[in-house]
């Protein structure tokens, strides 16, 4: 459906162009991460793409790949009907380095999509006006989205209060009358 | 603990036309009119807050035991309802809006995620209220039942009238179609089969 835009941007684009498929009936192009300001530029204004609408814009962490975020967009024309999906990847093994051109200027959608990135990810969406933490506080380390982010790990806004004597309370104890339940400091072994 | 009772300190002496008289202590007098006349908080923050429209609704209706009155300032309040999860940015609002309500105050935990943080088990909840603030009665469930609810209530009344501080949980009920001390009837499931 979408096949058209998918090769109007590959021609515009050739030199950036690092590949393409469609999964699904969704047809993605995958670019340099030095081309995705000016991809999605064209698509936007570009009287035969005239994509209106940025639906969404996220992260995908592939902690095994040499370049490790996915950063993907996908764009909607709300008067041609079509649709397209363009990812770029950024970032080193270690997770530094990972900036991408913002695409606030394009969309002001973006600006919360990107913030929400940010904090989950840690891409840093360049010439963005506030990349700030969007859901989690200012006071968080790490981006909890990330996959070498601890799964149980969690960063108490206010101190915890001494909650002993709780812990006797069928269903809310320990295991949480669960053997594959919460583990806390208290129970003994599997917690290193 | 976490068990209802129906002790008594007080007894009718003399029972007459319109002048008969009871005695009992001011401590019971005074936990009996706490216990019918809390003023709730509603902290509502997920799901679990349509369990508690329906169960202040009509249909099952908390008005019958004396919590009626919701209270949207903490400080006319001392029944706080946390109802819904309760996430790491939320933790400090809930905690405020417990200092500044009126003592003496009680907190019941509505649901699994009030309770224990249920299934989030990760960056972003609190793994139960009770991290945060003392908790009296939990109320297991996603979403509890109203009966639960209700259990939930009149436990926390009990404990007001014994003047127990200790948390305690609403136990589940027995299901009354296969309690036999109540000596129920099997439903007829289908038109014409044995019963």
């Amino acid at each position: 459906m979408s096949k058209a835009l998918q090769e109007l941007v590959i021609s515009s684009f050739q030199a950036h162009v690092l590949g393409s498929h469609a999964q699904h009936g969704d047809e993605t192009i995958v670019l340099k991460p030095s081309a995705w300001k000016a991809a999605h530029a064209f698509l936007r204004n570009d009287p035969r793409a005239r994509c209106e609408m940025l639906t969404d814009l996220t992260v995908v962490d592939f902690p095994d790949r040499e370049v490790r975020f996915e950063v993907v967009s996908h764009v909607h024309s709300l008067s041609l009907g079509h649709r397209l999906r363009l990812k770029s990847s950024v970032g080193d093994s270690d997770g530094e380095d990972a900036n991408i051109d913002s695409l606030t200027s394009l969309w002001a959608s973006a600006n919360w999509q990107e913030r929400e990135a940010y904090d989950m990810f840690g891409v840093r969406f360049v010439g963005h006006p506030d990349l700030r933490r969007i859901l989690l506080y200012p006071e968080f380390v790490g981006h909890p989205l990330r996959k070498d982010y601890p799964a149980q790990k969690i960063q108490p806004l206010i101190p915890f209060r001494d909650v002993l004597g709780t812990e006797k309370l069928a269903p809310f104890g320990v295991f949480e009358g669960m053997s594959f339940g919460r583990q806390t400091e208290h129970s003994d072994g599997v917690e290193e | 603990m976490g068990e209802l009772t129906h002790r008594t300190e007080s007894a009718v002496l003399e029972t007459g036309e319109g002048a008969g008289f009871a005695t009992t202590r001011l401590k019971d007098l005074v936990s009996w009119a706490q216990k019918y006349s809390l003023f709730m908080y509603p902290f509502v923050t997920a799901c679990c807050g349509m369990e508690f429209m329906s169960v202040s609704g009509p249909r099952f209706d908390f008005s019958r035991f004396g919590s009626e009155a919701p209270r949207f300032s903490p400080r006319q309040s001392d029944l706080l309802w946390v109802v819904g999860t309760i996430s790491q940015r939320q933790a400090p609002i809930l905690h405020r809006i417990y200092e500044q309500m009126m003592a003496p105050k009680y907190v019941l935990a509505f649901g699994t995620c009030a309770s224990c943080g249920g299934f989030y088990d990760n960056y972003a909840t609190v793994a139960g209220v009770d991290k945060v603030i003392p908790c009296d009665v939990y109320v297991p469930g996603c979403p509890p039942r109203p009966e639960g609810v209700l259990d939930g209530l009149m436990l926390l009344q009990d404990k007001i009238q014994r003047g127990d501080r200790t948390p305690g949980v609403v136990k589940p009920r027995r299901d009354p179609a296969t309690n036999q001390e109540l000596g129920v009837v099997p439903l007829r499931r289908h038109k014409g089969a044995d019963v």
